[in-house]
């Protein structure tokens, strides 16, 4: 039998309140598929089921608020060759369902998100011991590239600056694997990929920092298509539980706002955070002579039980390095 | 303002508080940068210059973007191209 507990959504998560079940007993279940809604204090998320099996029991009705580890579901597994052909597939859309419970009004949605918001940062700076470093890079390379990339282009087909940075942050991290993971009990668990948490503001104020994942394998036009999804849905408000709870690093600001740095706190249990400031023209010497170039400030806030600057700054090494050749950013890999 | 640019100028407004809808319409100031006065970072500007495209038909190459900057030089490009 095989128990589906609530899982932890985010750093500052104690308990949800079940919105709406899309599944009912009886019904196949698949990994990734979504079986519930669960209200956090932030949003509405789609929480999906990490096993393949058969609903056999919902445990939690449809309204009640339950502590983070509680059982919602039990599942049978599969194995059992008849019983597993009649069982069938639930379907996308629930054709009979409680009535889900409204979510919070919006002011009252505000100051959980707030107060969440609150509670993780405030855990954040308790608890990790952060350094901080920065470095200017020259952007021209990776501007002209993009620039003649996007000629010709379908404005529908692209490319923002803010993809080449997460690609190029992604694949600098395989240099540095000790930035890339989570920090739990007292141990560091390296990330086997990078689900890169990417800070989106809510119009309504507050912050979420849902994942993109594997991005050191996308190519730059599936990262625009999925960085684009996923802001539409962040400001919807309709995330899936995995981009909540799977982020190994987070990106931040990703040069729109015309600030020079952001020195970010980290989302634990992640181990670092990377801003961006805006990309401006400034003064730069090249080849001995002054000249006027568009530049990036990139940061680094890092954890020091797990980090040394030594290894912030090879991160920020190749990250330069890599915007410098942003052709070998584009394609995916198989 | 003529009626057709009355109904342009509605259409438009009404594509951009599709991403912001905070935004007042009363209180933009067509002639000044719109990114200074509504909150619209590169995604939500680029949304709102493909829901032009797919609302006029516009196809706004790489080489425009950068002259629409007031809410004005938007309403001035999409009469151009149809023009």
């Amino acid at each position: 039998m095989i128990e589906f507990k609530l899982p932890s959504l985010g750093a500052d998560m104690t308990k949800g309140k079940l919105l709406a079940w899309h599944v009912q007993p009886g019904d196949r279940v698949k990994r990734g598929q979504v079986v519930a809604v669960v209200d956090t204090s932030k949003a509405a998320i789609d929480v999906e089921i990490w096993n393949d099996g058969v609903v056999q029991e919902l445990l939690v009705p449809v309204g009640d608020t339950v502590p983070v580890g509680t059982v919602l579901a039990t599942l049978r597994a599969l194995g059992n060759a008849s019983a597993d052909a009649t069982a069938k597939m639930a379907e996308k859309a629930p054709t009979k369902v409680a009535t889900p419970v409204a979510v919070p009004a919006a002011p009252e949605r505000q100051q959980d998100m707030r107060q969440a918001i609150a509670a993780a940062m405030s855990r954040s700076k308790r608890e990790i011991p952060h350094y901080y470093l920065a470095e200017t890079f020259p952007m021209q390379v990776a501007m002209d590239w993009l620039q003649q990339r996007n000629v010709g282009l379908p404005i529908t087909k692209r490319l923002l600056p803010a993809v080449l940075l997460l690609k190029a942050v992604a694949v600098a991290l395989q240099r540095t694997p000790a930035l890339n993971g989570l920090y739990v009990d007292g141990q560091f668990h390296p990330g086997a990929a990078v689900h890169t948490g990417v800070a989106i503001s809510l119009r309504s104020g507050g912050l979420v920092a849902p994942a993109i994942h594997d991005v050191q394998s996308k190519s730059l036009e599936q990262l625009m298509h999925d960085l684009s999804d996923l802001v539409r849905r962040a400001r919807a408000g309709s995330l899936r539980s995995s981009e909540i709870s799977d982020p190994t690093i987070t990106v931040t600001n990703l040069g729109d706002q015309a600030i020079e740095a952001v020195f970010g706190v980290i989302y634990p249990p992640q181990v670092a955070l990377v801003g961006f400031g805006g990309i401006v023209t400034r003064p730069w010497v090249v080849g001995g002579t002054v000249c006027a170039q568009p530049v990036l400030c990139a940061t680094l806030a890092a954890d020091h039980r797990v980090s040394d600057g030594h290894q912030g700054a090879l991160f920020l090494a190749e990250l330069r390095d890599l915007l410098q050749q942003p052709q070998t950013l584009a394609e995916g890999l198989p | 303002m003529t009626s057709d640019q009355e109904t342009l100028s509605a259409i438009v407004m009404t594509l951009l508080r599709a991403i912001a809808p905070e935004l007042e319409p009363d209180t933009l100031n067509p002639a000044r940068p719109l990114r200074s006065q509504v909150d619209l970072d590169s995604m939500d500007w680029l949304n709102f210059l493909v829901s032009l495209h797919e609302r006029f038909g516009v196809v706004i190459p790489e080489a425009d973007v950068a002259r629409l900057v007031s809410f004005n030089d938007v309403l001035d490009y999409l009469a151009g191209s149809s023009g």
